[in-house]
């Protein structure tokens, strides 16, 4: 492979001084135009140049026909929106000028035929001549939150957090941008490996391993080629970093026609699940799942246990919980006597008595975090679960639309729950900070009603509020295989 | 792809710990006759060769004989069934194992991801149930053990029906050894172990089919 792996051309796509996008257009249905628009509006922190043929002014930029009238030693990154047959010329034109990244946005390369493959081939020998990061081509772009760059050809500019992203597919770059921006738990980068002519999501992943703003890989792959370097080379960063990989195609490559019962029952999918099972991926099943998985990685610690405590305010909350987790490697915690007595002291005498702690609608001002906290500090816990906020922040609403606003007391009342939510939500941040161990919320209104004050303070904290507690538990059981993968290997 | 006969198959495999039973190979049906003596009834015995691969389909297994009249039958049986194709063939006379549970494992070499090594719940229904679970070759000990745990079929690695629990120690060491055997012989190009059977909660292969390169 042509690729160069230096984490310095990594950066200069990533972290560039200035960006260059070749061939702006004033025609705003076009990548050169889209491009630019994205660039300009997100707030990226760089110089922004640009090529038009005509050099033409774009959105305010004034462009130039020739790259050798642009300054020397500014630009790092190449956003490439011109036609195939211009890129040879262009990309030496950019070299000359201490560009070190292009991604190439144009299509016209090994997706389109013969011809275009040879292109691709060249241009891939080109950039590895000139010492240039090759990122695509036929690719959506690339986004870094942290320095505002968002040079890609789609929506949206997801908020900045720890996340990276590589993927073999465009749209679920979006895909994952969206939950982002849905969820509030951002990302450090986001590449679309187009192509992937030079380099592919296994040199992504690598950079993400060493980007000190990255702390969990995220993944979307549809064809892994060589299957042993790639399973090697992501074990190596599954060593540093959480990896987390979607895969698209699982049920194409079905059972294959062997001599051995070994070989019959060998499909692509065992296969490629158990090498990523010993390599210490994370394997999500669903885009879903890949994101909250990933976020979750992002924003809780590892447990360092299977002991799950419930802590719920109604009863069959509970119930579907305990069920979830029977069907993973969690398991429910059994409350020792202390933790019990403790919890007695808080709540009525209908409480559950039992792990899902069911407070029974039971909970006065202080309950919840108070339950939390001895839950998550007790030494037989390795994680908590609560579910059951904003609730009343729910009923607050409806009070605050009704006709009997603001009347007959239901200001200060929903003043109370509204205040109460948000302190769960804190509370639920901060135990988890004190303790080390995850607190987990879940609750369906993070999708149906995610201004409700007990959602959006999760938000506020940089962690996500689960839309289920059987999402919750899928996340959980991936953080509790990680830890377990680590620690029988000595790696943590 | 030729195949090794299932004694040449156990005796490769068996240089890398992979358990077998004590087996005889024997030309006559005097000398299998003797053999089964010497293990003690009741025995199994079977047509060997190096052309034969799938004996069950042809009928060259006879289970549970338990007496030297029925061994002395069976040997010839197999004897005359034997076809030109066939090449040189034997008898291999083996004690009759019994074991309700079974589990199948072995080699495949991947077109993607090269030699991996297998574990599943065994038994007729294998390929419909599928509960399996692979890794690349080499594996290291945590690795065997966490192909145990990927099996969902939990239950039947517990104490069942008045037996013992898998020997899930025992069970790592046979997947490790076909992992040593898969990384060693670059001429493996797949094994089977079928059934691997678990008798008084050790894991025992009572067939092995090797395929070579």
């Amino acid at each position: 492979m042509a690729a160069d792996r230096g984490t310095e051309r990594f950066r200069a796509l990533f972290e560039p001084r200035g960006v260059l996008v070749a061939g702006a257009s004033t025609h705003p249905g076009k990548f050169g135009f889209v491009s630019l628009h994205n660039i300009l509006a997100c707030g990226y922190r760089g110089k922004v140049f640009a090529t038009n043929r005509d050099g033409a002014e774009v959105l305010g930029v004034r462009t130039v026909a020739d790259v050798a009238d642009l300054p020397d030693g500014e630009i790092d990154l190449v956003f490439v929106c011109t036609p195939a047959a211009a890129n040879p010329d262009l990309l030496r034109a950019c070299a000359k000028k201490g560009i070190t990244a292009a991604f190439i946005a144009s299509a016209g390369y090994g997706e389109a035929g013969e011809e275009g493959l040879a292109a691709q081939d060249e241009l891939v020998a080109l950039a590895d001549e000139l010492g240039v990061l090759l990122a695509g081509p036929n690719g959506q772009g690339v986004v870094s939150p942290p320095v505002g760059l968002c040079a890609q050809i789609v929506a949206p500019f997801p908020p900045a957090g720890h996340i990276g992203i590589a993927s073999q597919s465009g749209n679920f770059v979006s895909s994952f941008e969206n939950y982002a921006q849905l969820t509030g738990v951002g990302v450090s980068r986001a590449v679309s490996a187009g192509n992937a002519a030079a380099v592919g999501v296994p040199d992504y992943l690598e950079y993400f391993a060493d980007d000190p703003e990255t702390s969990v890989a995220l993944a979307y792959v549809e064809s892994v080629g060589d299957g042993r370097a790639f399973a090697e080379r992501l074990r190596a960063v599954a060593e540093r970093i959480p990896v987390v990989v979607v895969k698209g195609g699982a049920t194409v490559g079905g059972q294959r026609a062997a001599a051995s019962h070994t070989g019959a029952l060998a499909s692509d999918d065992r296969v490629f699940d158990g090498a990523m099972r010993q390599a210490g991926v994370s394997r999500a099943a669903t885009v879903e799942q890949g994101f909250e998985v990933a976020a979750s990685f992002a924003s809780q610690p590892l447990p360092r246990g299977n002991r799950v405590v419930v802590v719920t305010s109604v009863g069959g909350w509970g119930v579907v919980a305990a069920d979830a987790i029977a069907g993973t490697d969690l398991a429910l915690a059994a409350l020792a006597p202390e933790l019990m007595e403790a919890v007695d002291a808080l709540l009525p005498p209908r409480w559950s008595r039992n792990n899902p702690i069911d407070m029974a609608g039971g909970e006065t001002r202080d309950t919840v975090p108070e339950i939390l906290r001895l839950a998550a500090e007790h030494p037989d816990v390795d994680a908590v679960l609560f579910l059951g906020m904003g609730i009343q922040s729910n009923q607050a609403e409806l009070m605050r639309a009704g006709p009997f606003w603001p009347d007959h007391g239901l200001e200060r009342i929903v003043a109370f729950h509204e205040r109460q939510d948000a302190r769960y939500a804190e509370a639920a941040a901060e135990i988890g900070e004190a303790t080390g161990k995850p607190v987990l919320v879940a609750t369906e209104l993070a999708v149906t009603s995610p201004d409700n004050p007990g959602p959006s303070g999760v938000r506020a904290t940089g962690r996500l509020c689960y839309p289920s507690a059987n999402r919750a538990i899928v996340a959980l059981d991936h953080l509790w295989r990680r830890s377990r993968w680590l620690a029988r290997r000595g790696l943590t | 792809m030729p195949t090794l006969s299932e004694a040449a198959s156990k005796e490769l495999l068996g240089a890398f710990g992979v358990p077998f039973p004590p087996e005889h190979r024997v030309a006559t049906a005097e000398a299998a006759i003797g053999a089964a003596d010497a293990l003690g009834y009741p025995v199994v015995v079977k047509l060997g060769g190096d052309g034969i691969a799938h004996k069950t389909e042809r009928g060259l297994v006879r289970l549970g004989l338990g007496s030297p009249q029925q061994v002395r039958d069976a040997a010839g049986d197999l004897l005359a069934a034997a076809a030109p194709e066939d090449g040189e063939v034997h008898l291999l006379v083996a004690p009759m194992l019994r074991a309700t549970r079974e589990l199948i494992a072995g080699l495949h070499d991947d077109p993607q991801f090269g030699m991996t090594v297998m574990l599943g719940v065994g038994g007729i229904l294998a390929e419909a149930v599928a509960d399996v679970s692979f890794r690349l070759v080499p594996i290291d000990r945590t690795d065997a053990e966490e192909m145990i745990d990927d099996l969902a079929l939990q239950a039947l690695l517990g104490p069942l029906r008045g037996e013992p629990a898998v020997d899930r120690a025992a069970l790592t060491g046979v997947l490790l050894g076909l992992s040593e055997a898969g990384a060693a012989r670059a001429d493996v190009a797949s094994a089977d172990l079928n059934p691997l059977l678990v008798v008084d909660g050790r894991p025992v292969a009572v067939d092995a089919l090797v395929e070579v390169r």
